[in-house]
């Protein structure tokens, strides 16, 4: 995607978070697709043996499955040059101070933890491979609320582990699960017992740093019953010459009556692949509300869903992707209706400028026995100029009686006459459009807790800085 | 010293349609004129190409501000130099408030003349636009509202009164801003107008009746036929149109154009 071996920015005309640390690092595997290196990765964090079988089976799968021959171009994605695990510090600190100083200097200049003294709940990091960084304030510790490292989810808590791991997404799923399940690393585990209602956002952060690497974290979050949660994560990473891999899996259980939102900020520079899968099993009367916003990356594949299997359950999936020069955003969402009275909601919005692709692509699946479930699907896309281009994949299958379906999908181009009026009232042309694509994500940015609003306001602004003449 | 915005035989086109023929126009900060004339005779072109409506293309003539030639400016230009345009049909941006709108108009006008301005402190806005909402009855619930989105025709007409109120331009033109009112929304709408306007504020009023004409009274009248102003006087010349119709301007001037077509 680079000449020259200059790193490139394409995409907005500034990207605030493309600086870099030195590579300095614990160990660093050998790069590509080796099963060595699987086994060496669970070595290092002395696994249990049911999980070393399992990422050697999840590798044998990965490798007899061929590529998606669907949704974006996978083509350069180049295995051979990947590095599958790098450890940047030999544990979780849950102190910050005890932080390395290069990589609390990085977290530093993202803002990482400052939040967290303001307004979160908690806050994991992580830096390549591993979560440098996990805390909970005490009170919710008190509660019963674990927030951890998946590794020492998987350290402290084995049989929660052996019992949920993979069930939600089994590495079958598709070839990027089962990557992810053979290389996983980092990520984080939630628990929030019955009734325990966790007020402010849990947040992660994802950074990558080194060229070329992969990161695969892996996040599980059980939310029990009549329990509530809001989890953030945010990404970012340096801008190479090389190709990076993110692959991260996500598996959620909201119980009976609770309630989860899961809110991604995804801001990778634009050489990286975003390829994740994230789903959610929702029991009765639950609600899973997925906030999903996709600003950077060279190709995003990602499509949050939910299964909701219990009576009443509800789903809802925001989706947001703005697509710029280079980039190419292929998100969405699925509903599965497993039970009775089900209902959920997709609403996307995309923006595609200077040549960006964005496309929805959804799947809602009504099954039998599903009756009188309810969904709705709004697909709006804003185009920007002439040479951007979207595309709207819906599928919708319905196998139940008395269900009622709703899908609207509109696509507009920013309209000259509404810049006329916005530059009559002396606001200059990319102030005009600023405001006008501002307005189209609306919708979804007030469902953001404020701080992180103000911050995608920002992130858009940027996003549309030098855009025009 | 009061401003001048002189029109100089303006000639526009959209595509390869002459629409103005040779438009001159005078109006001085304070003063009050209306335009009239029958539909399609070039009473909203002369209203777009003063605000440099990229659809509109001037292809000779003048506009001048106190001197300068605005015709080489761009729209927002325009509009921080002084001129308005209340529209005939304002265009709905979903999702965006009206008070973002307003701030984000004032703060622009403001970083134009000061590059280092931090733009107007909230208090201050959040006074000021109270105070313009009250003046023009319109309930504080609509500084909330995204513009113009799902607005009757009546409401976007008084929002656009609003920011009027809100820029304080040297020269606002109102394109039909009587069209689609009642008689009680056209009163509040008006009265506003006429409450805004004074010596810092010079008016062109479109329109083809003269009932508005009672709330904002012209000192100027000019009717327009066919891309030229045929006839021009003081407040009576509205009287008589009110009375008589156009029909005598289409008599009087139509044979001119023909043979001009």
């Amino acid at each position: 995607m680079t000449q020259n071996g200059k790193p490139q920015w394409e995409g907005p005309s500034e990207y605030p978070y493309g600086f870099r640390d030195p590579e300095e690092y614990l160990y660093r595997a050998q790069p590509g697709l080796h099963r060595e290196v699987v086994e060496e990765i669970s070595y290092r964090k002395g696994e249990p043996d049911w999980m070393r079988k399992l990422r050697l089976e999840a590798f044998d799968h990965f490798l007899g499955r061929p590529m998606p021959a669907w949704g974006g171009d996978l083509a350069d994605l180049n295995f051979d040059e990947i590095t599958f695990y790098i450890r940047p510090s030999d544990r979780t600190q849950v102190s910050w101070d005890e932080v390395p100083e290069t990589i609390k200097r990085t977290f530093d200049r993202l803002g990482i933890p400052e939040a967290e003294r303001k307004l979160l709940a908690g806050v994991g990091a992580q830096y390549e491979s591993e979560m440098v960084y996990h805390n909970i304030q005490q009170s919710l510790e008190k509660k019963g609320v674990l927030f951890l490292s998946s590794d020492d989810g998987l350290k402290k808590y084995p049989d929660i582990y052996r019992e949920y791991f993979g069930t939600v997404v089994p590495h079958t799923d598709n070839k990027f699960a089962a990557l992810n399940t053979a290389f996983w690393s980092g990520g984080s585990f939630v628990y929030v017992p019955a009734g325990v209602h966790v007020d402010l956002p849990l947040q992660a952060y994802f950074r990558l740093n080194a060229q070329g690497v992969g990161q695969f974290e892996r996040t599980l979050i059980i939310v029990d019953e009549g329990a509530s949660v809001h989890y953030v994560e945010g990404c970012t990473a340096p801008m190479y010459t090389r190709d990076s891999l993110h692959s991260g899996v996500i598996e959620i259980i909201v119980r009976r009556g609770a309630r989860m939102r899961y809110t991604t900020i995804q801001n990778w520079s634009t050489n990286v692949y975003n390829l994740v899968t994230q789903r959610a099993l929702v029991g009765e009367g639950g609600v899973m509300e997925w906030v999903d916003s996709n600003l950077g990356s060279r190709l995003t594949m990602k499509y949050p869903a939910c299964i909701l299997q219990g009576k009443g359950a509800h789903g809802e999936i925001l989706s947001m992707a703005f697509a710029g020069r280079g980039q190419h955003q292929d998100a969405g969402g699925k509903m599965i209706h497993l039970a009775p009275g089900t209902s959920s909601k997709i609403t996307s919005k995309s923006i595609s400028k200077a040549g960006g692709r964005s496309s929805y692509r959804g799947l809602v699946k009504v099954l039998p026995g599903a009756t009188g479930s309810k969904s709705n699907v709004v697909c709006d896309a804003l185009l920007l100029d002439s040479d951007a281009r979207t595309d709207t994949y819906p599928t919708i299958r319905t196998e139940a009686e008395q269900v009622e379906i709703g899908h609207e999908a509109t696509v507009s181009k920013i309209g000259q006459e509404q810049l006329f009026y916005l530059r009559s009232r002396g606001l200059t042309e990319e102030e005009a459009v600023t405001m006008v694509v501002s307005g189209f994500i609306e919708p979804l940015v007030k469902e953001l807790p404020m701080e992180y609003a103000i911050e995608m306001n920002r992130l858009i602004q940027m996003q549309m800085s030098g855009s025009v003449g | 010293m009061a401003s001048l915005l002189e029109i100089q035989d303006l000639h526009v086109n959209i595509g390869e349609k002459p629409l103005l023929n040779g438009v001159s126009l005078a109006i001085r900060q304070g003063e009050v004129h209306a335009l009239m004339g029958p539909n399609g005779t070039g009473k909203s072109t002369l209203a777009y190409a003063l605000m440099g409506h990229p659809g509109y293309a001037v292809t000779s003539g003048k506009i001048l501000l106190d001197g300068t030639d605005v015709l080489g400016l761009s729209t927002d230009e325009r509009s921080r130099m002084g001129l308005f345009l209340a529209f005939q049909y304002p265009v709905a941006i979903p999702g965006v408030s009206v008070a973002n709108f307003l701030r984000t108009a004032i703060n622009a006008r403001r970083r134009a003349l000061d590059p280092q301005d931090k733009g107007i402190p909230v208090p201050e806005f959040r006074k000021m636009l109270k105070a313009k909402l009250e003046m023009l009855q319109i309930p504080v619930e609509f500084a909330g509202r995204y513009l113009n989105d799902g607005f009757s025709g009546g409401e976007k007409k008084r929002i656009e009164v609003l920011q009027l109120a809100v820029l304080l331009p040297k020269f606002a033109v109102l394109d039909e801003t009587d069209s689609g009112l009642d008689i009680d929304a056209l009163r509040i709408v008006a009265s506003g107008v006429d409450a805004i306007s004074g010596p810092d504020l010079g008016v062109l009023v479109i329109t083809h009746y003269q009932r508005i004409l009672n709330y904002i009274k012209p000192q100027f009248v000019h009717v327009m036929f066919d891309g030229r102003i045929v006839e021009s006087g003081g407040a009576d010349l509205a009287l008589r149109l009110e009375e008589q119709g156009y029909d005598w301007i289409r008599q009087k001037y139509a044979a001119a154009g023909t043979a001009k077509a």
